[in-house]
């Protein structure tokens, strides 16, 4: 009697378990198909970018100056601007976004200071980036009188990545394992001998990676270089970096008027003309490939790093 | 005859003083590169405050907050801040609309039930999603997804909230899904394991244990979302409109907080005009605005992270 009861019930639980069970593959379905459809979204993106871009996507677009004329308009001063400006954003920011991190994750002492320039980092990270270039106007622009210029954008663009370097470097010093330092401390090296010549070259990799993601969100940056008066419409080039004289190297482009790949498709897709909107495909295109790219790389960085390193 | 003699240390380490020196300068060097942070902190607001405060000495405040009307470049000029913060709000609806229900989704399937594999990949093409340049989604919103939406809701105009909104929606389901992804894995395994013991399956553990013990982490992952899209620019500048229109309907086209900056950096105002400071008070709108849902979501995500 009573074993009949608790063999039904176990049946009961049987079929009540198998029905719940159906919830569990249900969801994954669900997740699966959430996902895909959101990483399918950019696949679709890139491939219209692509074909409707196709015409323009030839040598010519890269060489060419903005022009009124859609089917002559180019890239070149777009281009080379945007190059110019990551390098400038680069070398302000490598140095200051490791030496920040390097204070914040190896000297710094546990003190009210300490938390509020790590509450100030965290904070930065979500500020708008056009904040950034309201900044910039009035302090850049209108303050230091630096103009519309390279040296302008770079600083501005340098400001908005700052955050995002100093918390990739910080994770990637942080994974340096303690009885390194010890070991190194140990045999009377000072801090900084012990972080120049055994934390930094380990953490190399992760500074690296934190480096390319921050410059593949600042060269997408539009707002910012809008708000700072970027020009659209720029038929000349910056004055070239390389010269003939001594000492063969120029610095004069800093203080030039600039575009961006980014500046010059906002105004090609705020054009009514759809002639236009092929150009805006096109380097659209350009500009997204470039973003997956070095996103891409700081990826495969990531990958390869974890995997060499066993400590 | 073997005894040792005592050697002195101090001072006979050669070059010990300099070394000691050079960390000394060193580390100071480190600190003022740290203390960039809070110099840009300082000047945002410094200048903020500043540039706007002509603004608000030709407008008073009570008219800013009330007037429905924003229209600074017209000969009537008013100075009503509504419907700029109406636009941001809408198109920040649509896009939590989006973000929060995928990205909560994706982070659930992510964390409770993906293969370790599969997860390795996935995360890092997710953040693509969320490194396209957002003038690349303008285009998207304005050239594809408008058209699209249009066979659907005819009479819908070229320029609306609704295909900006959910593009920013897309944009922002990486940042959803990896905070509240973090959140349910900072939930610990005994507590699943105790679930499984009694013989909840795989999805009532995750809807009934680690959503509920990470509920903190995951408001705090919509609140940073908020903050995202409130401060989006490129995708509502290129696909909502620049017309500055006080509505809550999402298929008509408005200008948002940041929209409007936009319009006005594009044309050339004079630096000391009227118009050009009304972006500085514009730009003091939306640094409250994300700054107090970055508090709200820092504050729950150290919370999360305290917990256990």
């Amino acid at each position: 009697m009573g074993a009949v009861t608790a063999q039904a019930s176990i049946e009961q639980i049987r079929a009540d378990v198998s029905r719940r069970k159906i919830f569990d593959k249900l969801f994954v379905v669900v997740g699966m198909l959430v996902m895909f459809s959101a990483l399918l979204v950019l696949a679709v993106l890139f491939i219209d970018l692509v074909q409707k871009g196709a015409p323009r996507l030839n040598l010519e677009f890269l060489t060419q100056f903005p022009s009124r004329k859609p089917e002559r308009a180019g890239i070149l001063s777009a281009w080379v601007g945007t190059s110019l400006i990551m390098l400038t954003t680069a070398a302000i920011t490598m140095p200051i976004g490791v030496a920040a991190a390097i204070y914040l994750e190896e000297y710094a002492p546990k003190n009210w200071f300490t938390a509020i320039i790590e509450i100030n980092v965290t904070n930065l990270a979500g500020v708008p980036s056009i904040i950034y270039g309201l900044l910039a106007l009035g302090l850049f622009v209108y303050q230091f009188n630096l103009g519309q210029t390279i040296l302008t954008a770079g600083l501005t663009l340098s400001l908005l990545i700052l955050p995002i370097v100093i918390v990739a470097t910080r994770e990637s010093l942080r994974a340096v394992p303690r009885p390194i330092r010890e070991a190194a401390y140990a045999l009377g090296a000072t801090r900084w001998e012990v972080t120049a010549h055994h934390v930094l070259p380990y953490s190399m990799g992760g500074i690296l990676t934190g480096m390319i993601i921050g410059l593949s969100r600042a060269i997408g940056e539009t707002a910012p270089l809008i708000t700072i008066g970027a020009l659209s419409f720029i038929a000349f080039l910056p004055q070239s970096p390389i010269t003939a004289e001594f000492p063969f190297l120029s610095f004069a482009w800093l203080k030039d008027a600039f575009t961006a790949m980014p500046i010059q498709m906002f105004n090609w897709v705020s054009r009514p003309d759809p002639e236009f909107q092929v150009n805006a495909a096109a380097a659209g295109a350009i500009l997204l490939g470039m973003t997956l790219l070095m996103n891409g790389i700081a990826i495969w960085l990531r990958y390869r790093y974890r995997k060499r390193i066993n400590w | 005859m073997n005894q040792s003699t005592p050697i002195s240390m101090a001072g006979s380490v050669p070059g010990l003083a300099y070394r000691k020196l050079r960390d000394r300068v060193i580390e100071s060097l480190l600190l003022g590169a740290a203390l960039v942070a809070v110099f840009t902190t300082l000047a945002i607001v410094f200048v903020l405050v500043r540039e706007s405060l002509p603004f608000f000495e030709h407008v008073s405040l009570r008219d800013f907050l009330t007037d429905t009307m924003w229209t600074p470049l017209f000969a009537d000029a008013r100075y009503g801040i509504l419907p700029l913060v109406a636009g941001t709000m809408v198109t920040t609806l649509v896009a939590l609309s989006v973000a929060i229900p995928c990205g909560t989704l994706i982070a659930i399937y992510l964390s409770e039930f993906a293969p370790h594999r599969l997860r390795e990949v996935i995360k890092p093409a997710l953040e693509l999603l969320g490194a396209v340049p957002t003038v690349v989604y303008g285009y998207f919103a304005l050239m594809m997804v408008t058209p699209f939406l249009q066979k659907l809701i005819p009479g819908l105009p070229g320029f609306n909230m609704l295909s900006a909104g959910l593009v920013i929606g897309i944009m922002i389901i990486p940042y959803v899904a990896s905070v509240s992804e973090d959140a349910m894995r900072a939930v610990p395994n005994y507590m699943r394991e105790g679930s499984y013991a009694m013989g909840a399956t795989r999805f009532q553990t995750a809807t009934r244990v680690v959503v509920p013990g990470a509920l903190s982490g995951i408001a705090a992952a919509y609140i940073l979302g908020i903050s995202r899209a409130v401060g989006e620019t490129m995708v509502v500048a290129v696909a909502a409109g620049l017309q500055p229109n006080l509505t809550w309907n999402p298929t008509e086209p408005a200008a948002t907080i940041t929209a409007f900056i936009v319009q006005v950096s594009l044309g050339d105002l004079p630096h000391d005009s009227i118009g050009y400071q009304s972006i500085f008070a514009a730009g003091l709108v939306l640094m409250l605005m994300t700054l107090v849902f970055n508090i709200a979501g820092f504050t729950l995500t150290r919370r999360f992270r305290q917990a256990y």
